[in-house]
């Protein structure tokens, strides 16, 4: 994928874009499944402690996300429930797409990221909410402890 | 109509159209019945490929349902060709089922309904009850011969109510109920700063609604409430009557729908319209009335 808009997106979000433009539209929801089984499980301490992490209330399903800042790298950690798989490919995206980053690369993800993945036609708006809203509090999350 | 039997299950002959739902079991038994098809609907879009009800065809309240520019639902020809694509004929009985207690599935059957599709059901418990029974699913798509349904006006007259016709029944003192959370009825918000913002300008509800959390009318394993709860609910508590000229309204009305089967179907209610609008037109619109607090 090209274009001005695509340019802006990390290598990682750039891939997602790239890898849903290139699949015909009647496969498209199979590929976003193939992203919600490959979120990965949460490490401790957030597996036992849900409410160590931060809920995307922006999203209809509950999805807690975490970006860790470890050294000049960041990790993000998400979890939502199996009956959400569209939710679990969000965060499962965002994983891939943004971990390992460094802040300021976070940080300089345009908010309207998701809505450059080739996924709006798929998913409803309110969807895309949710996603654009785990974004955001991932950037917060990443201001707050660079600037701690 | 099609010859599809009746699910005799006691608790469905209490209800004012004891054909609306069928059980798990019937459906289990049934599956093959010819002139029956089973739509699955949901909130999620990918629950289905997950996996599905053996013989179940999808239909996305996003995709197939709503109009894909303006905020509105498809017009006949849409529907037509997606009833023929699901092999849906005009005197198919169609049995809805979808995760969140039914919301999508009873929002999917109330738009079918502004087709003029007469037999339509409710699975009672939906999705969530027939994988907690450990049921068959399948990741299986079936294919289904096409059908030439015919092209079928929708007739928005008698189930949908629109902005003005809202504002008109405000004015009348109508009955309306509104299905969503008490915080949302209210209109406290949730938002702090640097958070994304909510959707609608404005918090409250329409004035004169009266509040009824859609989840009062199921029980927790997603199936409807029996028929003296949802009386005492709707009828003791609310005051409301079945020859009652009722609106029901939600966010974007796929809640209201659950309502609007309970109203229509399962408690005979003769005049019930769904705001499909809901509080995300309201909410936004110049000028309109609005309520706060919790009464």
């Amino acid at each position: 994928m090209s274009g001005p808009a695509a340019a802006q997106l990390p290598p990682g979000l750039a891939a997602v874009a790239a890898d849903f433009a290139d699949t015909p539209r009647e496969m498209r929801l199979e590929l976003l499944l193939e992203y919600a089984d490959r979120l990965k499980p949460l490490p401790e301490p957030y597996a036992s402690q849900t409410d160590l992490m931060e809920r995307v209330e922006e999203c209809q399903s509950p999805l807690f996300a975490i970006a860790e800042v470890v050294g000049d790298s960041v990790r993000i950690h998400a979890t939502a429930p199996q009956e959400s798989p569209t939710t679990r490919a969000f965060a499962c995206i965002m994983q891939l797409g943004l971990s390992g980053l460094t802040p300021e690369e976070i940080l300089a993800v345009p908010a309207a990221a998701p809505l450059q993945l080739g996924l709006t036609e798929l998913v409803s708006p309110l969807r895309m909410r949710g996603a654009t809203g785990l974004l955001a509090r991932i950037q917060r999350q990443v201001r707050a402890a660079i600037s701690a | 109509m099609s010859n599809v039997p009746l699910d005799p299950t006691e608790k469905f002959q209490e209800y004012a159209t004891p054909g609306a739902l069928v059980s798990t079991e019937w459906l289990a038994a049934n599956l093959n019945t010819p002139g029956l098809v089973v739509v699955e609907s949901d909130e999620d879009t990918l629950l289905y490929e997950t996996g599905h009800i053996p013989g179940s065809v999808k239909v996305d309240w996003h995709t197939d349902l709503n109009d894909p520019v303006s905020r509105d639902y498809v017009g006949p020809e849409d529907f037509a060709a997606l009833m023929s694509r699901k092999g849906i004929d005009r005197d198919t009985t169609v049995v809805f089922y979808g995760d969140k207690s039914n919301w999508w599935a009873a929002y999917a059957l109330w738009v079918f309904r502004l087709f003029g599709h007469t037999d339509v059901r409710l699975l009672d418990g939906g999705r969530q009850k027939w994988e907690a029974e450990g049921r068959e699913m399948t990741k299986v798509v079936p294919t289904r011969a096409a059908t030439s349904y015919p092209l079928s006006p929708r007739n928005d007259s008698d189930l949908r109510a629109y902005r003005e016709q809202v504002i008109e029944h405000v004015g009348a003192n109508g009955c309306m109920v509104d299905v969503r959370s008490p915080q949302e009825f209210s209109g406290e918000l949730t938002h702090m700063p640097d958070y994304p913002q909510e959707g609608t300008l404005r918090g409250g509800h329409i004035p004169g609604a009266k509040s009824v959390p859609w989840k009062r009318a199921a029980n927790d394993d997603g199936t409807f409430k029996g028929i003296a709860d949802l009386r005492a609910i709707y009828e003791g508590e609310k005051g409301l009557a079945a020859d009652d000229n009722v609106i029901a309204y939600c966010r974007i009305g796929e809640r209201s729908s659950h309502t609007w089967f309970v109203l229509t179907y399962l408690l005979g209610f003769k005049n019930v319209r769904n705001y499909d609008g809901s509080w995300s037109e309201w909410g936004n619109a110049v000028r309109l009335p609005i309520a706060v607090g919790a009464e």
